[in-house]
């Protein structure tokens, strides 16, 4: 039988990166410590009440009254049980996790989507990031950025980035062929074909991607935790070590809260397209 | 000159259209061709002028390769060989930049699921086209109100395209192609997508919008009756290849081969076969005014008929002279002109009067129908014998018709 150390090859990789980009992962280290401390210190700093005030006006406005409701009740919650500041600092990761995933992923979705070269070379990739366990990539990530917030970021775009950059491609290339070739047909250049035409049209589908990415990143706060990331995580970590039910169950409950409201008011944003453009 | 002229276009798809264009360059069969080389030719040596301000229609079933002509035009598909001059500018060999500055400005297209924008209004539709020519919003936006009144839209400008009726959407689909002004309109299978009587509405409006703009139009359709309706010229198309290229008249009364007559053998041809195909010019059965009626009745003699057409000077239609008034005048003496006894209530019609309109002509008198056109000018004669096997149907009408001609 033949003996392939790939192992071996990749750890060679991961030294070669840390040893010749360092100047880069620094660089990246220090952008992304910026965002979510700024973010972080932002929805700390602003009385309980006003936060919580925002969301529900945020629900009432896009959705309705009962998610409204249930925002006002779930968040009063989180901060009887006294998770109010792990939330936020949750939150603040959450958001900047996204946020860097959705200006990584629709990019690549909208490429993607308009070469098959390049939707070829992506789509194992994306299996990939999606299939892989989380744990085995947060060891490069230490590596790369050593412990704290910045690797649970880093990860957190890796696994949730995946669904925007699916349904981005998959949106734009729905978006039907006579609408795009009547585009063409009025001489639009390829760029305005794009801004004019596809993305518009392919909009509830990649925000349909938005909220999974959301989703999937607010799913991956306890395994950032394991390398430092702060937040409800850290409280359900803190649970599961030392046995503490009742503790990893509250924190648990916490980001279940947060998961829901964050979903309906995401979800929304595509569903209230769908109607006004139909 | 042509405004544009196809020569010699093919389109292959498939991988291997090189060699595929060899074979069929050396006449080599689509089965052949498909077997060889897993390509198909959709068009195959297409050659086609079309004039400035006509409507030109190329029809053919589904898959004969009319839409694809069409889209190699514009080049929404690249031709795989041969030349589309547009204004004697090779469309074909132009970079892209300059192909879309042709889009913009010169050729527009309709579509037959219309192809609109449905998260914009109406207005926001109709200015797409300029708007990607960066025309300024405000006279964007005066210029497609313009055009959607045009098109009889007036009033749904704000309105969202999804919620419009077929022919609707098609009017905004007319009215984004009619906004940039283009000289040549596209229209691809543009009324097949809507039912029958909106259809035939929306034929009778290009008709009447056409009188008007006089643009050249480029019309796909798979339906001979549109075609025979719109067209002023007709290329039939069959398996790729066009078969025959001519007037509706032409094409229905002289089709090209088996297929082509195979096609038209079902339309009603009285209402597509005009005056102007039935008559015939008489020189000798025309005499002046001024001439006396010894020398028309010479004349009626030789030829053995009744009746002679009195024309003026330019050929000035005045009307029929009978040979018993002529015999009558002669009796009277001499230096009578044909003046005195012209009739003129006698039945006439223009060089595009539909046979079904001049049956009741024919029925009601016993003279030949007068074609003039619009100046009063004698064009030719069309004989009652001829209106009526027109009518009873084909195998008739050729005999007859070499009567009348022998007649003359």
């Amino acid at each position: 039988m033949i003996d392939l150390d790939i192992g071996g090859v990749v750890e060679v990789i991961i030294d070669w990166l840390t040893n010749n980009f360092g100047g880069l992962f620094d660089a990246i280290s220090a952008v992304l410590t910026s965002v979510v401390g700024g973010l972080e210190w932002v929805l700390t700093s602003i009385p309980v009440l006003v936060v919580i005030a925002l969301f529900v006006a945020l629900a009432w406005w896009m959705v309705g009254r009962g998610v409204a409701v249930f925002t006002l009740i779930g968040l009063l919650l989180i901060d009887a049980m006294g998770f109010w500041d792990d939330t936020m600092v949750t939150l603040a990761l959450v958001l900047t996790s996204a946020l860097v995933a959705l200006v990584l992923g629709i990019p690549l979705g909208v490429l993607a989507a308009r070469s098959k070269g390049v939707e070829r070379v992506v789509r194992p990739i994306l299996d990939t990031m999606q299939t892989m366990p989380a744990f085995v990539y947060l060891i490069p990530a230490v590596l790369f950025f050593s412990l704290g917030t910045v690797p649970g970021v880093v990860a957190t775009v890796v696994f949730a980035m995946p669904p925007v950059v699916r349904l981005t491609n998959l949106g734009i290339r729905q978006v039907r062929e006579d609408v795009v070739e009547a585009a063409h047909a009025f001489g639009a250049t390829p760029r305005q074909v794009l801004i004019k035409v596809q993305l518009p049209l392919a909009l509830p589908t990649i925000l349909a991607g938005v909220n999974q990415t959301i989703m999937l990143a607010l799913s991956m706060v306890v395994i950032a935790a394991m390398i430092g990331a702060g937040g409800l995580g850290q409280q359900v970590l803190k649970g599961i070590t030392q046995l503490n039910v009742g503790l990893g169950f509250e924190a648990g409950f916490a980001i279940v809260i947060l998961a829901i409201v964050l979903d309906r008011i995401t979800q929304a944003m595509g569903a209230g397209r769908k109607t006004t453009h139909k | 000159m042509a405004q544009l002229r196809v020569e010699n276009l093919y389109k292959i798809f498939g991988s291997r259209s090189r060699t595929a264009l060899a074979m069929a360059k050396e006449g080599k069969s689509k089965a052949d061709i498909l077997e060889h080389t897993g390509c198909t030719v959709a068009v195959d040596n297409a050659t086609f002028d079309i004039e400035q301000g006509e409507t030109f229609v190329i029809m053919g079933l589904s898959g004969s390769g009319k839409s694809t002509v069409l889209r190699c035009l514009n080049r929404l598909w690249e031709p795989t060989a041969g030349s589309v001059k547009l204004d004697g500018v090779d469309v074909t060999k132009v970079n892209d930049e300059r192909l879309r500055e042709i889009r913009r400005s010169k050729m527009n297209m309709v579509f037959q699921h219309f192809g609109l924008l449905p998260h914009r209004s109406v207005c926001d539709n109709v200015a797409f086209g300029l708007e990607i020519q960066k025309v300024d919003p405000k006279v964007r936006r005066e210029r497609a109100y313009e055009t959607i009144k045009l098109v009889g839209l007036e009033g749904y400008e704000e309105m969202m395209t999804g919620e419009l009726s077929g022919g609707m959407q098609q009017r905004v689909g007319l009215a984004r192609a009619l906004a940039t002004d283009p000289d040549i309109l596209l229209m691809d299978e543009a009324f097949s997508a809507l039912d029958p009587l909106i259809r035939t509405q929306m034929q009778d409006e290009l008709i009447d919008l056409q009188q008007e703009m006089k643009k050249t139009i480029v019309f796909i359709t798979h339906d001979l009756d549109e075609a025979l309706k719109l067209g002023d010229r007709i290329a039939i198309m069959k398996d790729g290849a066009v078969v025959q290229v001519g007037t509706p008249e032409e094409i229905l009364t002289s089709p090209a081969d088996e297929y082509v007559s195979s096609f038209v053998q079902n339309v009603d041809r009285s209402k597509v076969i005009t005056a102007s195909a039935l008559m015939f010019d008489h020189p000798q059965r025309v005499v002046s005014p001024k001439d006396g009626p010894e020398m028309a009745i010479r004349r009626m003699r030789q030829l053995g008929i009744s009746t002679l057409v009195v024309t003026g000077p330019n050929r000035l239609f005045k009307g029929f002279v009978r040979i018993d008034d002529a015999v009558t005048l002669q009796k009277k003496g001499r230096g009578n002109t044909l003046d005195s006894i012209v009739v003129t209530d006698v039945p006439r019609c223009g060089p595009d009067t539909p046979v079904m309109e001049l049956l009741p002509l024919a029925v009601d008198s016993r003279l030949p129908i007068a074609v003039i056109n619009d100046r009063d000018q004698l064009l030719g004669l069309v004989m009652r014998a001829s209106v009526v096997s027109e009518i009873m149907g084909e195998e008739l009408a050729i005999p007859a018709t070499a009567n009348e001609r022998s007649e003359a």
